[in-house]
């Protein structure tokens, strides 16, 4: 797949920027208006899958790398189980918001800055579903498109 | 509530279409219309987080769908189907058919939920406490994320543990290194 024609990769090139910030937006926004880590995450992924389908394969296996992404998967994990347990060290029980109890932040609604550990937790779930979406379909379409497995060994050997 | 109606019955048409035609690139098409009329349906709701999640993985998946369609050599569904198994799935559909009317007599009318009713019930203490107590303006982030943190975390390792699981199955990595001794 060596992606598609010149008009597609122009228009893929200055939407994919917009996408993007939009699945930027929804997370970090996600305690005041709706939307939230899962669906920013899938709207970061989709960016991705945008440049997969536009530029080919290889282009989004540069822009994000496959061990990057799963790395970024799980460090997305760890990082909210660790809000939970922080929680559980500074606030006396699992996954209470001691953020917001304990007054530590200056907390008023509908502030960006606000809602204690909410935003952070959206911040991390928007980390882990945009990579590990990014992975799940990545290995999808390769699996689906590469179902002659000689052919390509072959060629990086002559190389 | 007509529209409501209304694109339920669209969406009611658009799965009989999906589970009968024979070409596969429309069945994909409309399961696409059912994602949509379903999110279109959670926004009537007033369910906006639930219609932006739902029309996001809609798009993600259909181009995934459209995608493994394309690249199939046989895009059409040959062959008839079995006598036995047509006969099982209508009797149970009728079971399911007779026990969903029962039940529905049972459960409140559309649009009046039970525990609107009750004042000390769950949903009516969130709605209540749910601002001063976790400071999120969303009242669905102050959810998830604090009263019910628990159920986020268990959703997240479920994602996680099926993606680990896809990645493992699917990768061909490991084959390649497998196969270098012997070329």
């Amino acid at each position: 797949m060596k992606g598609m024609t010149v008009v597609v990769k122009t228009i893929a090139s200055w939407v994919k920027i917009l996408i993007f910030l939009f699945g930027i937006y929804i997370i970090i926004t996600g305690h005041r208006t709706p939307g939230g880590g899962f669906a920013g995450g899938v709207i970061i992924a989709g960016s991705y899958v945008l440049l997969m389908l536009a530029f080919g394969r290889q282009f989004a296996e540069e822009n994000l790398p496959l061990p990057l992404a799963s790395r970024l998967d799980c460090a997305g994990a760890l990082l909210f189980a660790l809000v939970a347990i922080v929680g559980l060290v500074f606030g006396g029980s699992f996954f209470v918001n001691f953020l917001y109890q304990q007054q530590l932040l200056p907390s008023k609604a509908f502030q960006l800055i606000s809602a204690g550990t909410i935003p952070l937790s959206n911040i991390f779930i928007g980390i882990k579903v945009g990579a590990s979406l990014f992975l799940v379909i990545f290995t999808l379409s390769v699996c689906c498109k590469d179902f002659k497995p000689a052919t390509p060994a072959k060629e990086k050997e002559q190389n | 509530m007509f529209e409501f109606y209304t694109l339920l019955l669209f969406c009611i048409i658009a799965a009989f279409i999906a589970v009968e035609t024979r070409n596969l690139l429309s069945a994909v098409i409309c399961v696409g219309a059912i994602g949509f009329g379903g999110s279109l349906l959670f926004l009537f709701l007033r369910a906006p987080d639930i219609a932006i999640t739902q029309i996001v993985v809609e798009v993600l998946g259909l181009v995934i769908l459209i995608r493994a369609t394309i690249s199939r050599d046989i895009t059409f569904i040959s062959g008839d189907r079995e006598f036995f198994g047509t006969v099982v799935s209508v009797v149970i559909i009728f079971v399911i058919f007779l026990a969903g009317i029962i039940v529905f007599k049972t459960i409140p009318p559309f649009g009046t939920p039970v525990f609107a009713q009750v004042p000390d019930s769950a949903s009516q203490t969130y709605i209540s406490t749910g601002l001063e107590k976790t400071g999120a303006a969303n009242l669905v982030a102050s959810v998830i994320l604090d009263f019910r943190a628990y159920d986020t975390l268990g959703e997240a390792t479920v994602l996680f543990t099926s993606i680990i699981g896809a990645t493992v199955i699917l990768r061909r990595r490991a084959k390649k290194k497998l196969e270098e001794p012997d070329a």
